[in-house]
């Protein structure tokens, strides 16, 4: 008997009236956990009912009390006839089983209803007592934290990353089920909230075991999905990152003695630097004309798409003609489609091979579904990987074996694995899964940044993440390292152009760097990011079966390379050189694909400036063409310097002479390429002329590329005040306040235009999403200056016809006098809300920081460079060698679906180093003030305000208890969608009864916040026909307690202003 | 290609007051774009004729879904389906219950009932207040009635508890309530001069005056438990009221009362030969007022009384406001020097009270 559940019913307020003759209800409650029921007394005649009842409690075991909800149903009771249910409360009682996280469930929850949405609240108190068990056998995993977040939860310090956790459930889905012919809408609806819920409680027991045999104490970055397979079935699967978290104590909060070792090493980093920190420069210079010679036989190389990229495409194109082979001889008894990566084979084989890292032996996949770490974490990043893999659903037979999704998703991981082996890395970071189905065809979609994570730390298995205090050195230089390349250059998995760091010239970058991650808090960025998004529709043939999934994995590669190459043009066009928080969507139809890769763009200061972008024509000598060619060009020169301006992207330039020029010849061969007008030659050369000789040529050789370049120049820029991006937070603005505005919008459009061309359907998604940003824009426009951050876009096809984008952002707001002179002081804030001690004492650091920071950036940053150089070619400089056959093949076939009319070239480089930072040193009394400020725009209210922000932090504000995850999934369905206010009234309304809901849960646990909220999934389905809807919503996030920070400052600058107050009084007197 | 749906949720529910207004209003969706964008909204952020419409839809939806709420103030304050700032549900609630005076005009001293609510297209049409708008207006005055009618207790202050409005917005509401229960006339044509805070003022001089309430003061708590008591005129008072006639049945009383308050008035005003040559008949006027409230159907005429019998005769002898507040002081502090008129508090409680109705009506 490991757990007692005690329940008890307060009061209800604001029922609904169930007896029309009286205009009052006869409530009543049960109370059911498991195969128990408890009933209150029937309150009567009372909208208001005061039941005051005792304690139901119910003895359980804590393996059902991780997979079961508490239910909490409320009937009207009825005489003659059977009791009425009004609606149901489910509530989640995982964080009570956590000692840390909270320990009453006690407040006002909407009573909700799938078929008349929330009909008043109730009041419930619940608890739970524990008892010790010590069964080793057990199945249950209670104690386990879990974190949505993607970062390690401020307040803790991480002592050991374990590393992957995934599990999946499978079941038959209710709505299925011979039975639901028979029922009704409510009691199918019932149905499948429960057993979700169900499903997902046992899934986070099962996850939360897995942990437990690690070692480790709590699951960060945990996503759970749902995949509605329809007739297949339901699969809830979940991944995350384990670790040991060790919560710090506002005392102690850096114990240095834990790691006796890095001290030394600290000093075996510095010594050597110091004295060799010049020479370097001229030494390594001579020899950065050599590494790109290889590249130079290959000419079409030159207009390679960026690392992250290639190795995915070809692979995806692989699992094309992988997948029609397949199918021809199903090998798997459940008929389904084949797999992506047929190179998965021999790739095994040759992992096998491979000497594996420490990391490696403790774990199969190396994958964190981390997007920020901690300095001393990350090394060096190699790029995005993706794979993508096509499906054909059947049904699951036995929801006890789900080994073929758990199958299906093993070769995606095996696949990403390569990629990153491909890159020369040994782990993937910021992991992320995604389905996307469409009848029975399902997408499975991995993705993730190749990178190497300090092993020297993961070896020892004690990792210390939770401190970045700058007495514990790095073995690379934090503002850059991450840009240097893990792969050996000699044998690059893709062609691409490497440059010595820009920022402290000793190891080789690539020109561009995709990510899937936050931007690191340390990384030395050029002016502000932005938004980037590609967008792309692709009609396909309507077809069944295996035909289907062929003609899919057929259009996955070309979609994907189109994707990329938007995405290439856009951020040459906004003169930005790395992509963070990548993420590609690509949601299939019956008659279409939808592509949208939505990611941040900045300048990182390490890299070299991107060069512009060149219109070329494909018939020169035409007059009339030439001119077009000339006003584009104009327009895109126009635009590029616009932007530059715009984001304030003015990196420091050296003369050229400090700078080796790796490519000496381009300048010849871009001229090639160009109209041989020379007025158009000097008009790029005045554009280029910024010392970004690298340029982008675009050739209008077809239409496509019109439109390509048309869509370019359409995508506006954001109106002035506001910002966006979909990282955690904007490269550039640093001083937030405290106004934030977390939003959800859902936008569906239907094409009634039956022979659209995939260039028309494309130009409709562009301008629905383009109008999606502009509506925000305008509707947010009273919070200017501010910017909008993690937009997260998640696009369907629920039917034929339809395209529907789901948007879930927050708006937070920035002081804009402080932004312009804190402009490059970024550690100060981006490190409040990334280390603990500084949430702890923000005072203390801010002083801190502002003062060593700035100092570690010229000093302590190049002289590590050499060690992590070292210690990067030992570990993978020979792997290298041995894929490089299957780099080979990788990058001719990149080559083969590379349109020739793409090229880049580069003339000369020049040097941006960031010592500009320093020349704005945070001043002290700002922070104090802005704290003031903030302090002062706080109001009381006398429901409980509860925040919520898909962000792992509130700005100006300190987290100071995780309470649990918060998990739900809710269904709504009518038949009365006209009189709801049509489909846009019922998803409205059901969209704020989920906030309800949520802020309802979050308030009973007695937090007031909610961080790293997500929707993973919203699934609408209308017949207006019928005037029938139903939609189907899941969201989670971490239920926190926050407190402003300011509260502790407010109190210290008071004090000191007491303290002013009576010096100068004495002066006075 | 239409859009299907198009939806936007805030956390915190995100209102723009002058769309609000729009709504309020009555303006359809069509015109409130219309409406913004010649008001230069899409001057700001760029926007475009599309976005200000999927703004405006959203916006009036939200509106909508919160109206229910609305409707019982209170529990805008505990929902959880919204989260609205205590300020802006302030602005919320104070803007939804307020009206136009043009259209409470119409409707003020009518029974709110299903015959009035079908005449307002009538008064739509006549005010230029949007059908909408009037429905609202209508059924905001119907709304608080009814509640106010069941609860015991100051009529002001039940309001502005139960309703959430402001102390001036919740008079209003009391001055309606209190007309429309007691079916004051105020349509007619020599009526149309005074605006609604004219008759809002006499509501609040009869309410804190005449009614049960009023004796009973604040401090009373079992007498302020009567119901109706902010509602119903004082029925023992007026009965009182009757014993006011002897100044001017008795010839005495009425000869002696002049020549106070003409000895009081010589060389002080312009007008003095006029006020000497009427003081009987307006005397008489007031008292027969006074004298004649025991019957209904003369308490619904109070007010057309008050400006047949005394305003107009006083303004066709071109009185000034100055004039008229000398003769009302001395008119009213005369009688405390009769020594054989014995009801004197009677006489300044229902003086007191018509003295500041007639200052505020007397305007043109």
């Amino acid at each position: 008997m490991p757990g007692k559940l005690k329940a008890k019913i307060v009061a209800g307020r604001h029922l609904p009236v169930m007896d029309r003759a009286s205009d009052l209800t006869d409530a009543f409650v049960e109370v059911k956990f498991g195969n128990t029921t408890f009933k209150t007394d029937v309150y009567p005649k009372s909208l208001n009912p005061q039941w005051n009842s005792e304690w139901f409690k119910f003895e359980v075991d804590d393996e059902d009390l991780q997979d079961e909800p508490l239910q909490i149903t409320v009937l009207d009771h009825d005489t003659y006839s059977a009791n009425d249910a009004i609606g149901k409360v489910y509530i989640d009682i995982d964080p009570l089983l956590c000692t840390e996280a909270a320990s009453v469930i006690s407040g006002w929850f909407p009573i909700y209803d799938t078929i008349h949405g929330i009909r008043g609240e109730i009041n419930v108190l619940v608890k739970v007592e524990l008892f010790n068990d010590l069964n080793r056998f057990r199945q249950s995993s209670c104690g386990v934290k879990f974190f949505c977040t993607t970062s390690i939860p401020r307040g803790y310090r991480a002592a050991t990353v374990h590393g992957f956790v995934e599990e999946l459930v499978v079941n038959e889905d209710p709505e299925y089920q011979w039975i639901d012919r028979i029922r009704t809408p409510r009691a199918s609806n019932e149905a499948r909230q429960r057993l979700i819920s169900l499903m997902s409680g046992e899934l986070q027991r099962k996850i939360g075991l897995k942990v437990l045999e690690m070692g480790g104490n709590a699951v960060v970055g945990y996503l759970q999905c749902f995949d509605l397979e329809g007739e297949s079935g339901l699969v809830v699967r979940a991944i995350g990152t384990a670790c040991s978290l060790e919560k710090l104590s506002s005392g102690s909060i850096l114990n240095t003695h834990t790691h006796p070792n890095t001290a030394p090493a600290s000093n075996a980093c510095n010594s050597p630097s110091k004295d060799g920190k010049e020479p370097v420069f001229g030494e390594d210079l001579p020899s950065s004309s050599g590494p790109p010679t290889p590249f130079r036989a290959l000419p079409t190389s030159s207009s390679s798409p960026p690392p992250p990229f290639s190795p995915s495409k070809p692979c995806s194109r692989q699992s094309s003609s992988s997948d029609t082979d397949l199918s021809l001889t199903p090998k798997t008894g459940m008929g389904s489609g084949g797999s992506a990566g047929k190179e998965a084979g021999p790739l095994k084989t040759l992992l096998r091979q491979q000497t594996q890292t420490a990391l490696e032996q403790r774990q199969e996949f190396p994958f964190f579904t981390l997007t920020s770490f901690p300095s001393a974490f990350l090394l060096h990043v190699g790029g995005v990987v993706n794979a993508r893999s096509v499906k054909l659903l059947d049904r699951i037979h036995n929801p006890d074996e789900p080994e073929t999704r758990d199958a299906w998703w093993e070769e995606i991981r095996q696949e990403i694995k390569s990629h990153a082996k491909a890159l020369g890395c040994h782990a993937v970071v910021g992991y992320s899964e995604s389905t996307s189905i469409c009848e029975e065809v399902c997408i499975l979609s991995a993705s993730g940044t190749a990178a190497i994570l300090n092993h020297r730390y993961m070896r020892e298995g004690c990792l210390d993440i939770g401190s970045t205090d700058h007495r514990f050195e790095e073995p690379s230089p934090p503002t850059c390292g991450f840009c240097h390349i893990p792969y050996d250059e000699l044998n690059m998995p893709f062609p691409a152009q490497l440059t010595y760091c820009y920022h402290c010239r000793r190891q080789k970058v690539p020109d561009v760097l995709f990510t899937t991650i936050d931007l690191p808090a340390e990384a030395a960025v050029t002016g502000k990011g932005c938004h980037i998004q590609a967008r792309l529709c692709r009609l396909k043939k309507k077809a069944q079966g295996e035909v289907n999934a062929t003609a899919i994995s057929n259009l996955l590669p070309f979609m994907e390379y189109e994707l990329h190459t938007q995405l290439m043009n856009k951020l040459k066009l906004r003169s930005m050189n790395a992509l963070f928080g990548l993420r590609i969507q690509i949601s299939v139809g019956e008659n279409m694909l939808l592509g949208l890769a939505s990611a941040t763009g900045v300048y990182l200061t390490a890299l070299p400036a991107p060069g512009g972008i060149q219109i070329a024509g494909k018939t020169p000598g035409d007059p009339s063409n030439e001119q077009h060619i000339l006003t584009i060009q104009k327009r895109i020169n126009d635009a590029i310097a616009k932007n530059k301006e715009l984001y304030q992207i003015n990196p420091p330039e050296l003369t050229e002479e400090g700078v080796g020029s790796p490519i000496p010849e381009p300048r010849q061969r871009s001229r090639l390429f160009r109209s041989h007008s020379e007025s158009s030659d000097e008009l790029s050369e005045l554009d280029l002329s910024h010392g970004k000789k690298d340029a982008f040529v675009l050739e209008i050789d077809d239409t496509d590329a019109v439109e390509d370049i048309h869509s370019l120049l359409t995508d506006a820029n954001p109106p002035i005040g506001f910002y966006s991006c979909n990282t955690e937070t904007m490269p550039g603005i640093y001083n937030w306040t405290s106004g934030i505005q977390m939003f959800t919008s859902v936008r569906i459009l239907r094409l009634s235009n039956t022979n659209l061309t995939n260039q028309g359907l494309n130009k409709i998604f562009t301008d629905l999403c383009e109008n999606l940003l502009k509506s925000f824009y305008f509707k947010l426009r009273s919070m200017v200056p501010c910017c909008l951050c993690h937009l997260n876009f998640t696009v369907a096809v629920p039917e034929e016809e339809l395209i529907q984008v789901a948007v879930t952002a927050v708006a937070m707001t920035f002081d804009k006098d402080q932004t312009q002179e804190k402009l490059a002081e970024k550690l100060i804030p981006k490190g409040g809300s990334d280390t603990d001690e500084q949430l702890q004492f923000p005072l203390e650091l801010c002083a801190d920081s502002s003062n060593s920071q700035p100092s570690s950036k010229i000093s302590g940053v190049p002289e590590s460079t050499n060690i992590s150089s070292r210690a990067a070619s030992v570990d993978y400089g020979s792997f290298a060698d041995r894929c490089s056959t299957w780099l080979e093949l990788l990058r001719l076939k990149a080559h083969t679906i590379r349109r020739g009319s793409v090229k880049t070239s580069r003339r000369t480089q020049s040097l941006a180093h960031s010592v500009s930072s320093l020349e704005h040193s945070s001043p002290l009394p700002e922070g104090r003030s802005r704290s003031l400020r903030s302090s002062r725009s706080f109001g009381g209210s006398s429901v409980t305000v509860v925040k919520m922000t898909p962000l792992s932090f509130l700005p100006g504000t300190r987290i100071i208890k995780y309470l649990g995850i918060i998990n739900m999934f809710f269904i709504r369905e009518t038949t009365s969608l006209r009189e709801e206010g049509g489909v846009s009234g019922f998803l409205h309304s059901f969209i704020a009864e989920v906030f309800a809901m949520v802020r309802a849960h979050v308030a009973a646990l007695g937090g007031n916040a909610v961080v790293s909220y997500s929707m993973q999934d919203c699934v609408l389905m209308e017949n207006p026909n019928k005037n029938q809807a139903q939609c189907l919503i899941n969201v989670s996030g971490d239920a926190v307690i926050c407190v402003r920070e300011s509260d502790q400052d407010s109190l210290a600058s008071t004090t000191t202003i007491g303290h002013s107050c009576s010096s100068t009084t004495d002066v006075t007197t | 290609m239409s859009v299907e749906l198009d939806v936007f949720v805030g956390n915190t529910t995100i209102m723009d007051e002058e769309v609000y207004q729009l709504w309020l209003d009555g303006y359809t969706v069509t015109d409130a774009v219309k409406v913004r964008m010649e008001g230069g909204v899409l001057d700001e952020c760029e926007a475009n004729a599309d976005v200000v419409l999927s703004d405006t839809m959203d916006q009036y939806r939200t509106f909508h879904m919160c109206e229910r709420l609305l409707h019982s103030p209170a529990k805008l304050a505990n929902q959880l389906l919204y989260q609205i700032t205590p300020h802006r549900q302030t602005i919320l609630i104070e803007r939804y219950y307020a009206f136009d005076d043009g259209f409470v005009r119409e409707v003020l001293g009518k029974k709110l009932s299903k015959g009035t609510k079908k005449d307002l297209d009538d008064i739509s049409a006549k005010t230029g207040v949007t059908l909408k708008s009037c429905r609202r207006q209508f059924d905001n005055f119907k709304r608080v009635f009814k509640v106010v009618e069941e609860l015991k207790g100051p009529l002001v202050e039940n309001i502005r508890h139960h309703f959430l409005l402001s102390d001036k917005l919740a008079k209003d509401y009391a001055a309606i309530v209190f007309f429309a229960n007691n079916r004051f006339e105020t349509g007619k044509r020599k009526l149309q001069y005074l605006t609604f805070q004219d008759f809002a003022f006499c509501a609040g001089q009869l309410i804190n005056n005449w009614t049960v309430g009023a004796v009973a003061g604040p401090d009373s708590f079992v007498d302020n438990m009567v119901e109706d008591m902010d509602v119903d005129l004082d029925k023992e008072f007026l009965q009182e009221l009757k014993e006011l006639k002897i100044l001017i049945t008795d010839k005495d009383l009425l000869d002696q009362h002049k020549s106070l308050v003409c000895t009081a008035l010589r060389g002080k005003t312009k007008t003095f030969n006029e006020m000497e040559a009427n003081f009987k008949n307006l005397s008489r006027g007031l008292v027969n007022i006074a004298a004649k409230l025991t019957n209904t159907k003369d308490v619904r005429d109070f007010f057309i009384d008050l400006v047949e019998k005394f305003i107009e005769p006083c303004r066709s002898d071109r009185w000034t406001a100055a004039d008229m507040k000398l003769y009302l002081t001395h008119y009213t502090n005369s009688v405390h020097i009769l020594d054989t008129f014995k009801h004197q508090i009677v006489w300044d409680r229902y003086m007191g009270v018509i003295k500041s109705c007639i200052f505020k009506m007397y305007h043109d």
